[in-house]
């Protein structure tokens, strides 16, 4: 059998289905912020197959734009992580259930 | 480029002799992939076999010569001037029982030391011991090289958090800051060579330093300055290792290891020194070329003869210098070195830029960036670490201070 | 691809993967589920590799494996011991339904269409390709994206600052 695009697309949804479940999920924040790690590694490998099957060789605009997206989301991980043990300092709790000033 | 002969005798370059061997065998009818998988096989047993051999021998090596540069003699009861005494390390290390913590987390504690030896051992599978001795001929080359070592990080950290052992945890976060501070450092001076040379291929790299009959080493020697102390922080060797002096902090975060597991741990820190010597080798000595001479002498062994200097040079740093405080280290990196390394990377730029406009002939231009080179790593060094260092000699104390002229408290002797 | 070596892969790859991934969301200790996210990391570069995307797999391990796991570990080490459990909120069923959904949604579409994706030649070295893209023709986003990191750096660092 043949690996084709429709491989790699479904593995990129499922890998984001596992993500966005945690995301959803966690209690933790550090567990919420590992889901959207997972969820920006998904769409970046469905960039990268969209890239190397749809498009000329010479333009590699899909890879460009995971670069782009790989740098995105270091900058997000580092400062979501600042808030994280900012919020732990303030609230002394990292438990989402008790992040809760500003619901209604 | 030295053109070699391509006949299976020609041991100047051990990849021939391969190369015939595999022709031979694809002539006997066998499937396509067959020479393929052989030739990695056979690439990844030499690899393996070398560096377990050199580390078997540096063990020795380095024993002895750290005793005869601190006047003394070093191991020589365990055979003649203590030949074996690497065996009866290994014996040891094997002969240890290995206990593990009650408290520890099972999985992580076993995971730790292959998490710690596999990125060294993958390390050098890029090196080019001669044009047709590379196991893995990467585009990305110095990038792979980069990569690797970093995942090494978070297995040292797994190592010192599965122990459950409070002085492992802190010995293994001294051990993360640190080599997450000279990664970037590391990064910087590689890209430095990188961008000079304009490839990231090692292969690529060689070719130019043996075209331009030029080491990397005349050209960017800040940059080869930075990568020493970096590597060697890295490496976890004195003047930095913090994390596993015996004298400081047990032995970090491998304390709770025992038996073949520290043995790994061991294997790892030498097999990432020689991965880190066989970098400098490729990028700024010229790796298996020396103007001309490896028409004769195989190229390999040039190779492994400046891997092997340059290992040497680790030895003598770690016999003279003493070690260094963490947050001194930290200081170090973030203060001193990264400023300088992002000065070279712009002065590289602005070189090529200069080389590539003019379009000067590299008999002319290559000496001028090596004496401006030379002459602002002096002045960047001196004046920078006038600048940005730590006491001036007025500021520094004529006489041991007392406690209570320090600002500590000062308990009056009972009367 | 047809050959035998790249099916190969990419099962153990994506098997690798997609494990890492549910281990990732079910273990019951965060440590071990920052382990086994970094194994999903380095499962996802490998698929870079086979993809002909060599710069971005190598700098997957880099920045992913290498970086943003030690971030996470920082951060969980500076963080209460009492809530290192990785468990779930009441919401699990409702996440796993949406989760499900969508991941249902995604792969019937990417399943039904016809993506029309012609042969292509194989693996193609592509760093230096990316390097001329990124000053020529997307030099704007390469700006912006350094200002953007400087402005995240600065963040982080104020937002933990003692005081």
């Amino acid at each position: 059998m043949s690996i084709g695009l429709e491989h790699f697309l479904v593995l990129s949804a499922l890998l984001f289905g596992v993500g966005l479940f945690m995301a959803l999920s966690k209690r933790n924040i550090i567990g919420i912020l590992m889901g959207i790690e997972l969820m920006f590694n998904a769409v970046n490998l469905s960039l990268v197959s969209f890239a190397r099957f749809l498009e000329a060789a010479e333009r590699l605009s899909g890879q460009v734009f995971v670069v782009f997206s790989i740098t995105v989301a270091a900058a997000e991980a580092a400062v979501a992580l600042a808030l994280a043990v900012a919020i732990y300092r303030r609230r002394e709790s990292v438990d989402v259930d008790r992040i809760n000033l500003l619901r209604w | 480029m030295t053109a070699f002969l391509a006949e299976w005798w020609d041991l100047r370059d051990l990849g021939n002799t391969v190369g015939a061997l595999l022709d031979w065998i694809a002539d006997r009818g066998v499937p396509d992939w067959v020479p393929y998988v052989l030739s990695g096989i056979i690439g990844i047993a030499a690899v393996l076999l070398w560096a377990i051999l050199s580390q078997l021998a540096f063990i020795w090596i380095e024993r002895r010569v750290l005793g005869r540069m601190q006047v003394r003699l070093g191991p020589n009861r365990v055979g003649p001037w203590g030949l074996l005494q690497p065996l009866a390390d290994a014996l040891k290390v094997l002969a240890k029982e290995m206990v593990t913590p009650r408290n520890a987390d099972r999985v992580l504690y076993w995971l730790a030391p292959i998490a710690v030896v596999v990125p060294a051992i993958l390390v050098l599978a890029v090196f080019p011991f001669s044009p047709g001795m590379v196991v893995a001929d990467l585009n990305v080359g110095v990038l792979y090289i980069v990569a690797v070592t970093s995942t090494a990080t978070i297995a040292v950290f797994m190592a010192g958090w599965s122990s459950s052992n409070k002085y492992s945890l802190l010995g293994a976060m001294r051990t993360v800051a640190m080599l997450i501070s000279y990664e970037v450092v590391q990064v910087l001076a590689l890209l430095s060579a990188t961008a000079f040379t304009g490839s990231m291929r090692l292969l690529d790299v060689v070719a130019w330093q043996d075209r331009y009959n030029a080491w990397l080493l005349f050209l960017q020697p800040l940059a080869l300055l930075s990568f020493i102390i970096a590597s060697a922080v890295e490496v976890n060797r004195t003047p930095s290792d913090i994390a596993e002096a015996e004298s400081e902090i047990v032995a970090g975060y491998h304390t709770e290891y025992g038996g073949i597991r520290w043995g790994m741990f061991q294997l790892a820190e030498y097999v990432a020194g020689f991965a880190v010597a066989a970098t400098i080798t490729t990028l700024w000595l010229g790796g298996w070329t020396l103007w001309g001479l490896e028409e004769w002498v195989p190229g390999w062994l040039i190779f492994l003869g400046k891997l092997y200097g340059t290992f040497f040079l680790f030895i003598w740093l770690r016999g003279t210098l003493p070690r260094v405080r963490i947050d001194q280290l930290m200081g170090f990196a973030w203060k001193f070195l990264l400023p300088l390394m992002l000065l070279n990377v712009l002065l590289v730029g602005a070189e090529k830029v200069v080389w590539a406009e003019t379009g000067a002939s590299a008999g002319v231009v290559l000496p001028a960036f090596a004496v401006l080179n030379l002459a602002l790593t002096v002045a960047l060094v001196l004046g920078w670490g006038a600048l940005a260092g730590g006491l001036r000699p007025q500021m520094r104390p004529k006489r041991p201070l007392l406690v209570r002229e320090v600002g500590g408290i000062y308990y009056q002797p009972m009367p | 691809m047809e050959d035998a070596g790249s099916v190969v892969a990419f099962w153990a790859l994506a098997a690798l993967t997609l494990g890492a991934a549910v281990v990732t969301a079910a273990v019951r200790d965060l440590v071990r589920a920052v382990v086994a996210l970094v194994l999903s990391f380095l499962g996802v570069a490998g698929l870079f590799v086979l993809l002909s995307a060599d710069f971005l797999g190598v700098a997957q391990v880099l920045i992913y494996a290498g970086a943003i796991s030690v971030l996470i570990v920082f951060a969980i080490v500076l963080t209460p011991r009492a809530a290192r459990d990785n468990a779930e909120t009441a919401m699990l069923w409702p996440a796993l339904a949406i989760a499900g959904a969508l991941m249902g949604l995604v792969i019937a579409v990417a399943l039904a269409t016809d993506w029309g994706d012609e042969a292509r030649e194989g693996f193609r070295e592509t760093a230096s390709a990316i390097g001329e893209a990124l000053l020529n023709r997307y030099v704007l986003p390469f700006e912006v994206a350094s200002v953007l990191l400087l402005a995240a750096m600065l963040g982080a660092i104020v937002l933990v600052r003692e005081d």
